[in-house]
């Protein structure tokens, strides 16, 4: 029987959470024996391949790229999951929803600090370039998702023993300590 | 100067912090808003924290930092009112004033505002103009108000023709009816001022917490909390001193029988508030009247002035020695949360209207941290009906396990809304043949925080053993789009959610997007079993009986119209999702210029 395949995405993230799933240390060396990973980050790899069983996400969407790209991962991930706080609600980059888009791509180009007064005032608008969205949006408002891992980011042990329930088929028994945040 | 003008209203109410509700109206009222500058004002000529009167000024409707204008109409937008053509009588405002809601005019002069249930829901559609209420509005009278207020004329003048009973009276002089449909025996029989208080002082205090016992009252207000052993509870506190606390704060949307009681019996309710201060060993009680009552204020210190020269209030009530007490009328702001009990008292003592954390309950720590009983309007009238009549006469009166009679508070789709009081017992569908609503759809049962019941169920009974209500009765017709009312609902208490706990300062919003999302019809069965967990939920983590019931809207409608929720949702699709790419890209697309040839182009095709 050959492996289950893997594939990882950092969208409207920080890599915190592609941190953390590196974070299980040495079992990193068991994973590799349990599955194959295909398309991410971690190993480079940049388009689909083959049919995938499990897609870990991180991050919302808040650009046209991560749509596109989120809606990749459900079309070829049988089982899909939003990895931590920014996939499952936006997280931090939400905290742009609310103010009008003028606003903050004028705080970015325009207002910050490091820009030297004397460089023309130029809104990024080539057509290669991702749009970016009215506001952050969780993942599951625009794709099915299966499974929702919490934390900012979620401990490593949190996707250890997700990642290692899912493979074995076995309910998730989630310890109180897991998905305790304060 | 603001300084002087806050110095001014702060020392007459002696420099003192727990009358914070006051001083802020009182301030509002002369400056016609609130700046940050002035808060320092107030907090520094209180000493107290700056935050501490922010917290506040920002917390109640009624108040807050912006100018509410000159003339502030504040219009009800309740499912009723909506029912009885309030949209239409918006537009009429907003067109003739020339700003939108939620705005006041260019000059300061008129201020258009939203509210929630006045209590008026039986002369729809309703607003209240700088204190003054507008009932049974239409286009032709709004323009008119319109036109008077750009006159600055005196809008009390407008408010004709006046209404009947005591709202005609000189003190009221208000257009408010009472529709008094029904009376019963308990509270709109004929009362003689002071033989409850007679027959309580012929009695130990402890023999007039014993027949409010045996007569089986329960409370009034909701929650049906026995009257009788509130009183023994709080008796035995060893605090001093105690407080008896009226709540006549009244905010669930569709009820206002106790606006009729306090307009008609208000005496009957005070002997009732007086002899619990009898029982309780309190000699001070507060009626906390809703800020959209403070038109019956100076007739119920009216009664009050009236009942001290009779000696039914002061020292040495009904000649007997150490029976003391009085009543002072408190003004709430407009925040239905301060209806919640420990919300009311926080508020009372010059707060926001936050709910505590219980236990203790009030009657250990209560007003000023003091033991004391809350009882609603209703429920003080009926214990002082009880003293005068005995609990053998009031037990006769509906069910074995729900004594007496209800006021019920009728409207909506039917002939005779008004104020209904019936024995415990009587079914829904008596009561619609009553009020000329027989043809009913469904019929909302106790608030929004209650249930949506259908035809069905129309044989229930009204009492604590079956539907319990606080007297909250809305009638449906045939034609009404029940997704309205459940959407009106949630709206109501996502802006009336204090926002203390997670649970229902957000589950609400997400429970109302997804209600939304399902009259959008992009629901799917997975959206209708999320409403369900997540109702659940909602419902088992708030702190408070708001949150606690806040689902009832879209659960109590999912159980019993659930074909109406089917017939909405896609039931051959798993998922179906509200996001548009070329909608979601277009606000960006317009400050940039960019031309979206790349990924959003392509990647819009599911
Ligand atoms: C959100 C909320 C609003 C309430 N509003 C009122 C109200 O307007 N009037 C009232 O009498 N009780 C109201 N209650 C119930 C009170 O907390 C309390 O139970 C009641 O005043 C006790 O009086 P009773 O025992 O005479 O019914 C409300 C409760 C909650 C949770
Ligand atoms: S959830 Fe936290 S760790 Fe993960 S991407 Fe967001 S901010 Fe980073
Ligand atoms: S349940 Fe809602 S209204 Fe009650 S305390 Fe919590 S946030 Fe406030």
């Amino acid at each position: 029987m050959s492996k289950p395949v893997i594939a990882t995405a950092s969208l409207a993230g920080c890599f915190g959470c592609h941190m953390s799933i590196l974070d299980i240390d040495e079992r990193i060396l068991q994973l590799v024996e349990l599955v194959e990973f295909n398309k991410s980050p971690i190993d480079d790899i940049k388009t689909f391949t083959k049919p995938v069983d499990i897609g870990l996400i991180e991050g919302g969407c808040c650009n046209s790229e991560n749509v596109e790209n989120l809606r990749s991962f459900r079309a070829n991930c049988k089982i899909l999951i939003s990895v931590g706080e920014c996939a499952i609600m936006g997280g931090l980059p939400a905290m742009r929803n609310g103010i009008p888009i003028r606003e903050c791509l004028e705080e970015a180009y325009f207002h910050t600090p490091t820009i030297d007064p004397a460089d023309p005032r130029i809104m990024p608008h080539d057509e290669e370039l991702p749009v970016i969205l009215d506001r952050v949006y969780p993942n599951h408002e625009i794709v099915p998702v299966d499974y929702y891992l919490p934390g900012c980011p979620p401990s490593a042990d949190l996707i250890w023993k997700a990642l290692v329930a899912l493979l074995e088929g076995k309910p998730l028994d989630l310890s109180y300590g897991l998905i305790k945040f304060d | 100067m603001p300084k002087g003008i806050i110095e001014t209203v702060v020392a007459r109410h002696r420099k003192d912090r727990t009358r914070l509700l006051d001083i802020v109206r009182d301030v509002r009222e002369e400056l016609g808003r609130i700046t940050p500058e002035d808060t320092a004002l107030i907090a520094a000529s209180l000493g107290v924290s700056t935050i501490e009167v922010e917290g506040v000024v920002t917390f109640y409707h009624f108040f807050g930092n912006e100018a509410a204008g000159t003339y502030a109409v504040y219009l009800n937008t309740n499912i009723v009112a909506a029912m009885k053509g309030s949209t239409a009588i918006k537009a009429v405002f907003e067109k003739a004033a020339g700003v939108p809601f939620g705005n006041v005019t260019p000059d300061g002069r008129i201020g258009l505002h939203e509210t929630s249930c006045i209590g008026m829901n039986d002369q729809e559609p309703s607003a209240i103009i700088n204190g003054t209420i507008f009932t049974r509005l239409t286009p032709a009278k709004a323009k008119a108000l319109v036109t008077a207020m750009e006159a600055g004329k005196d809008i009390r003048k407008l408010a004709v023709p006046l209404g009947d009973g005591a709202n005609a009276s000189k003190v009221v002089r208000s257009m408010v009816h009472n529709n008094i449909r029904r009376k019963g025996p308990v509270l709109f029989a004929p009362f003689r001022s002071g033989s409850a208080l007679k027959k309580a002082a012929s009695l130990s205090p402890e023999d007039v917490i014993a027949e409010v016992k045996r007569a089986n009252l329960l409370g009034r207000g909701g929650a049906g909390f026995p009257t009788g052993l509130k009183w023994e509870f709080c008796r035995r506190e060893k605090g001093q001193p105690h407080y008896v606390v009226c709540n006549a704060d009244e905010g669930e949307p569709g009820t206002f029988k106790d606006r009729v009681i306090l307009t008609e019996m208000p005496h009957l309710l005070f002997e009732g508030m007086a002899l619990a201060g009898y029982a309780i060993g309190a000699s001070e009680g507060v009626l906390y009247l809703r800020g959209e009552y403070a038109y019956l204020k100076p007739h119920l210190e009216k009664v009050l002035a009236g009942m001290r020269r009779k000696k039914w209030l002061g020292t040495g009530i009904a000649g007997k020695r150490g029976f003391t007490f009085d009543i002072a009328v408190m003004l709430g702001a407009g925040a239905y949360i301060c209806g919640e009990e420990s919300a009311l008292i926080e508020s009372a003592q010059g707060n926001r209207g936050e709910p505590r954390d219980r236990p203790p309950f009030p009657v250990q720590n209560g007003y000023f941290g003091k033991p004391t009983t809350v009882n609603n309007v209703e429920t003080l009238c009926a214990a002082a009906r009880i003293l005068a009549k005995g609990a053998d006469w009031f037990k006769t009166l509906g069910t074995p396990r729900s004594a007496g009679t209800k006021v019920l508070s009728v409207s909506g789709d039917c002939k005779k809304p008004g104020v209904y009081e019936v024995p415990f017992g009587l079914s829904v569908a008596s009561l619609l043949a009553m009020a000329g609503g027989g043809d009913a759809r469904a019929v909302q049962v106790g608030g929004p925080s209650g249930a949506c019941i259908p035809r069905a169920q129309f044989e229930r009974a009204i009492a604590f053993e079956d539907l319990a209500t606080g007297g909250s009765v809305i009638v449906f017709g045939p034609e009404r789009d029940l997704f309205e009312v459940v959407r009106n609902f949630m709206d109501f208490f996502v802006e009336e959610s204090c926002g203390w706990c997670t649970p229902c300062r957000v589950g609400n919003v997400l429970l109302k997007r997804e209600l939304e999302k399902i009259m959008a019809g992009k629901g799917t069965v997975r959206d209708l079993e999320e409403i369900e967990a997540w109702g659940k939920m909602i419902k088992a983590t708030s702190r408070c009986g708001l949150g606690q019931t806040s689902p009832n809207p879209i659960l109590t409608t999912l159980q019993n119209f659930r074909e109406m929720y089917m017939a909405k949702v896609d039931a051959g699709r798993a998922f179906i999702s509200e996001f548009d790419l070329e909608e979601a890209i277009r606000p960006a697309v317009a400050v940039t210029g960019q031309k979206p040839a790349g990924h959003a182009a392509e990647a819009d095709h599911e």
